[in-house]
This record gives C-alpha cells, sequence and structure tokens, in this order.
C-alpha cells in the first residue's frame, strides 16, 4: 500500500484546480442541488462545516495536533454569537466577531495547558477539555439555556453599502456563507502555502528537530490550537443562524468525533483539500443512506473502518492514485510483501 | 576563555545518576572529541549541553554567557547547533526545505502568512550554498526520506549547518556509515572545522584520533581523562583500556 508520505507534497500553486472547482461548486450550488435530488439547506450545511473541518485540519493534518474535543470550539462560537444578539445588539458582523473571539481565547486558554504535550496526552486533554465546556453549557442554564439551549437567534441583515439582503432567505443565506466560506478557505492556502505552514508540517514531522533549529514549538502548537479554534468559532456562529439556536449538543464528544472522520475519510493527512470530500461525503451519505435506513450512521462508520483500514490516505489519496492510473503514470503502489 | 564550557554538570534520571561531574572547555576554531564507551553518559552530555535536558547541578558557558537551563529554542538561536545519533530529519519534505527551515533568515520570516515558501530566491540560494558544503545540492527538490543512509547524515550535518552555529555538536556522525562514506564525512568536517568549532561524539577511534585537536574520555558519568590524540595514546589507563586498543 502507498504510504501517508507517498502522496506527493502539497501544491504550492497560486491557483490550482481543485480550487477552482471548489470556487465553481460552491458558487454554483443553488442552481443545481435540488436538480440532483437534494435541497438548498444542504448547502448551508455543508459550507460551514467545510469551513469548520478546513479549520480543524490546520491543526489535525499540517500540525499533527489530535484534538478529540474540537466540537466545543464550535459550540462557543454558536453560543457567543447568539448571546451578541441577545444581548448586546442584533449585528451580523458584530456577532461573527464574538463568535471568533469567544471561540479564540477558549482555544488561546485551552491551549496554553495542550502545548506542554504531545501523543494521546495531547488528545485525551483535548477531550476534557472539551467536555468541560459541554458541561457547562448543560449546566448554566441563566447563561446558555441549559440543555434547551439558546432559542430564537436572529438572522440579522446583511447591509452592504446602500444594499441590504435579508438572510432569512435560505438562498441568499447560503451565498452569504458561501462567500465566507470560500474566502476562509482561500486565507487557510496561503497560510500552509507560506512560511508559516512549514513550520507547522515541520513540528508534525518532528517536534524535537524543529526546537532545535531554533523554533518554540510550545508557541507554534498554540497558535495552531488558537487559529483552528477561531475556525472553529467562526463556523460556529453561522451555525447559530443557520438553526437559529445554539445547543450543547454540538459542543458533545459525538460531533467531535464527527469531524476526525470527516476529516480522515475525506484524506486531509494527506491533501489540502480532504475535508472538503469527507464533508460532502458526510451529509451526502446522512441524506441519501438516511432516506434509505435509520442505522446510516452504522454504514458510515463501517465505511470509516474500511476507509482506515485500506485506505488511510482517505478519498484524497484514493483519488490521486486513481488520477495517477488514468492519466497512465506509473503508481506509486508498492506490492504487499506476502 | 574558551568558547564553550561545562562546569560540573551532574543529571540523574530518578535514582539512577547519569552524568556525575561533567566538566570540559571547548576552545574557539578546535575539534573537540568525546569518546567512552557504551552506557557512559555521552548522549546525555550533549543534551544537557544543548538544552535537551536541564542539568541538576553545575553550570554551562557560550561565549561567556550562562546558558545553563535555557530552552532548546534559546540555545539554537544563540549559535549552537546539533546533529543527532538517531537521525532527526523532517522526512516528507524535500532535502532543501529540510535546510531551509533551519535559516535564521526563514525563521525571520516564518510568522509571515503572506510569503511564498520557496518564492525567495536569496532564501533558496542560501539553502543551496549550504547543502552545496555537504554535496547534495544537486538532491535538493528529493524528499528527505528518499536519500541514501549517507546522504541522510550529511543531510543532518546540513541542516545543522543552516543554522549558522558558531559551535557545532555531532553525535556519533559515523553511526551506520561504511567505511567509504565515514571517509567522506571525515573530508567533510575537515572542511568545515576551517569555519566552525566543533565538538563531536564518536565510537570510531580512528575518526576520532584523525580529527580532534582535544578529547575527553567519559566514563560513568565523569571526564576521567582529557588531553591531545597523542597524550591520550600515551595515557596509561586509556592504553589498558579497551578505547586505547581501538586507538
Amino acid at each position: 500500500m502507498i504510504t501517508l508520505s507517498d502522496i506527493p507534497a502539497r501544491s504550492q500553486m497560486p491557483l490550482t484546480l481543485p480550487m477552482g472547482i471548489f470556487v465553481v461548486v460552491m458558487a454554483t450550488a443553488p442552481f443545481w442541488l435540488a436538480r440532483v435530488g437534494l435541497y438548498q439547506y444542504l448547502g448551508v450545511e455543508i459550507a460551514i462545516w467545510v469551513l469548520f473541518a478546513m479549520g480543524f485540519n490546520l491543526l489535525f493534518g499540517y500540525t499533527g495536533l489530535h484534538s478529540f474535543g474540537h466540537g466545543a470550539y464550535l459550540g462557543i462560537g454558536a453560543y457567543a454569537f447568539g448571546l451578541f444578539q441577545h444581548h448586546a445588539a442584533i449585528s451580523l458582523w458584530g456577532g461573527l466577531f464574538a463568535a471568533i473571539a469567544a471561540a479564540s481565547v477558549a482555544g488561546a486558554v485551552v491551549g496554553a495547558f495542550l502545548s506542554h504535550r504531545r501523543g494521546i496526552y495531547y488528545a485525551l486533554l483535548t477531550i476534557g477539555f472539551g467536555q468541560v465546556f459541554w458541561f457547562s453549557a448543560m449546566k448554566l442554564h441563566w447563561l446558555t439555556g441549559g440543555e434547551d439551549g439558546l432559542l430564537n437567534i436572529p438572522r440579522p441583515d446583511l447591509v452592504i453599502g446602500p444594499w441590504r439582503f435579508d438572510l432569512n432567505d435560505n438562498a441568499v443565506f447560503y451565498w452569504f456563507v458561501a462567500a465566507i466560506t470560500i474566502a476562509a478557505v482561500l486565507l487557510m492556502w496561503r497560510v500552509v502555502n507560506a512560511p508559516v505552514g512549514r513550520v507547522l508540517q515541520a513540528i508534525r514531522q518532528n517536534e524535537t528537530r524543529a526546537r532545535f533549529v531554533g523554533y518554540d514549538v510550545w508557541r507554534w502548537k498554540w497558535l495552531a490550537f488558537t487559529i483552528s479554534a477561531a475556525f472553529a468559532g467562526l463556523a460556529g456562529g453561522l451555525f447559530s443562524m443557520a438553526q437559529q439556536s445554539a445547543y450543547p449538543d454540538v459542543m458533545s464528544l459525538h460531533q467531535s468525533g464527527i469531524i476526525v472522520m470527516m476529516v480522515l475519510v475525506g484524506g486531509g493527512l494527506v491533501s489540502f483539500w480532504g475535508p472538503v470530500l469527507g464533508v460532502v461525503l458526510y451529509f451526502v451519505a446522512r441524506d441519501v443512506l438516511g432516506g434509505l435506513t435509520e442505522a446510516w450512521l452504522l454504514w458510515y462508520g463501517l465505511l470509516f473502518v474500511i476507509m482506515v483500514m485500506v485506505r488511510p490516505e482517505g478519498m484524497a489519496g484514493l483519488l490521486h492514485v486513481l488520477l495517477r492510473r488514468t492519466s497512465g503514470q506509473v503508481s506509486t503502489v508498492k506490492p504487499e510483501k506476502a | 576563555m574558551a568558547l564553550f564550557e561545562a562546569r560540573g554538570i551532574q543529571k540523574r534520571f530518578g535514582a539512577r545518576v547519569v552524568l556525575e561531574n561533567i566538566s570540559l572547555a571547548i576552545e574557539a576554531g578546535t575539534v573537540h572529541g568525546i569518546m567512552g564507551p557504551n552506557g557512559a553518559g555521552k548522549t546525555t552530555c550533549f543534551h544537557v549541553l544543548t538544552g535537551h535536558h536541564p542539568p541538576d547541578a553545575g553550570s554551562i558557558l557560550f561565549d561567556g554567557n550562562d546558558i545553563t537551563g535555557l530552552k532548546p529554542h534559546v540555545i539554537a538561536r544563540m549559535g549552537v547547533s546539533r546533529s543527532f545519533q538517531m537521525m532527526n530529519l523532517f522526512d516528507d519534505a524535500v532535502v532543501i526545505e529540510n535546510v531551509m527551515l533551519a535559516l535564521p533568515a526563514f525563521r525571520a520570516v516564518s510568522g509571515s502568512p503572506l510569503r511564498e515558501t520557496f518564492g525567495d530566491r536569496h532564501l533558496v540560494d542560501l539553502a543551496l550554498t549550504v547543502l552545496d558544503q555537504v554535496g547534495l545540492a544537486g538532491r535538493a527538490w528529493e524528499k528527505a526520506k528518499d536519500l541514501s543512509y549517507g546522504d541522510r547524515r550529511a543531510l543532518e550535518i546540513a541542516v545543522a549547518l543552516a543554522a549558522e552555529p558558531r559551535i557545532l555538536f555531532l553525535d556519533e556522525p559515523t553511526a551506520g556509515l561504511g567505511a567509504q562514506a565515514t571517509q567522506n564525512l571525515i573530508r567533510l568536517i575537515q572542511k568545515l572545522r576551517q569555519h566552525y568549532t566543533i565538538c563531536v561524539i564518536e565510537h570510531d577511534m580512528r575518526f576520532l584520533f584523525e580529527l580532534a585537536d582535544t578529547i575527553s574520555v567519559v566514563h560513568w558519568g565523569q571526564v576521567i581523562v582529557e588531553g591531545t590524540p597523542a597524550g591520550l595514546k600515551a595515557n596509561k589507563w586509556v592504553a589498558r583500556s579497551a578505547l586505547g586498543e581501538v586507538a
């Protein structure tokens, strides 16, 4: 089998074919989603989770830090947006800023504890902190509404100069979310191909060597966690707009596990675009398999197990091998030893 | 005044005393060797001198500054660079990226999200110059993991050199190398000694005696003998020991 590092280095081109496809698909989704049997709101969900997954992959795939409690920062962003609307002002940008700020601060505080650790200890601490946030959301009724969550979170209008857009219209809301997701993904593309992204990947490959060539590894790990939490917060703010509510379930261990599955199944360990594939597969599986059986998550779970066992490089790696074969190049697949 | 000095270094892990009393001084522009049997504490000594482990007692001075207990990245930035006995490279990165990451000029712009990694011709040229020193310029765009063992050893040294060190610590650079590769490495270090102060741990006594100006023999966590290669060869204790036989 091929190994993760047999996949060619991530492309450094300023514009690439996958990026073009991504932008075109996101920009045209409202025109064809219904024609393929899907619906508008699914596009909103996919766009939000793509944003969440791509930000998560900065930490997981690029820096090699395994967070299993990242749903907490999605939830914090969602609550922060809702609380801002309820207690500060009805403001789109104010709410989104509050979502990013709250998740960033939470990520920065947690990251300060985590960044001394690595491996299993790091992963366990992320779960621990994730549970603390989830439990707090459940118990702080006066702030979060407890198990019921924050309800009636408005979708403020989008005002650009003289134009005002009503985001309660799902089609308009989709364009808004898609635009933010595209902008955020382009920014992430820029970051991972800049020196900052190379240092994060260096830390993933060899923390000790990075330290001995002069990098303050603790600070970089902290930075990666904080940035990742900030993107999760932004996704959370959009999520609370989409749902018009914020509730503890998004902070649960279950939700944090789903984002890990999406990234792994998609191939986030070997490709910048892997998480996009993982998110699309998850939501399409949920809607298509979910229409056939209530036990769709069982089948998705089995798919995850098979993927990890047979193709640990995920859908992106599988696609890479298929493209090489169809283009007539020699496959990098090496025969298994007997 | 010595460029690098260790005074009375002690290090223990739990009840096990690994370094009992290590004192050594490395003059600028020299090659200083550290030898001793397996388990003598040589690598731990390196780890302590370069900040990987803080010492329990004693002090470490670099260019007159006390660097005892400082973090490895701080010590590295001051000009102390090292290679490892077990190879420590960025295996999935290409050769030139391994070197670029270690360049202080790259580190200075490492926080920038706007630059292209390989877009700065000056940085690429700097990295190629370092690779040329170790004979790897022609393999700059290959993945580090695809290099031969000997070339990976050379890349280890290139990464250490890229940090623009004032002193270079090499931990068993010939480990696992064949005769030809060892000879190549000797030639490389002979070349490097003209520009750098070097401290090297080595099991290959011929290698060490050929290169070093001074040698410290470490045993039971202490420096038991110190001197020039000629002086050590004449030392009765070294002559009686297995170390002396090899020498």
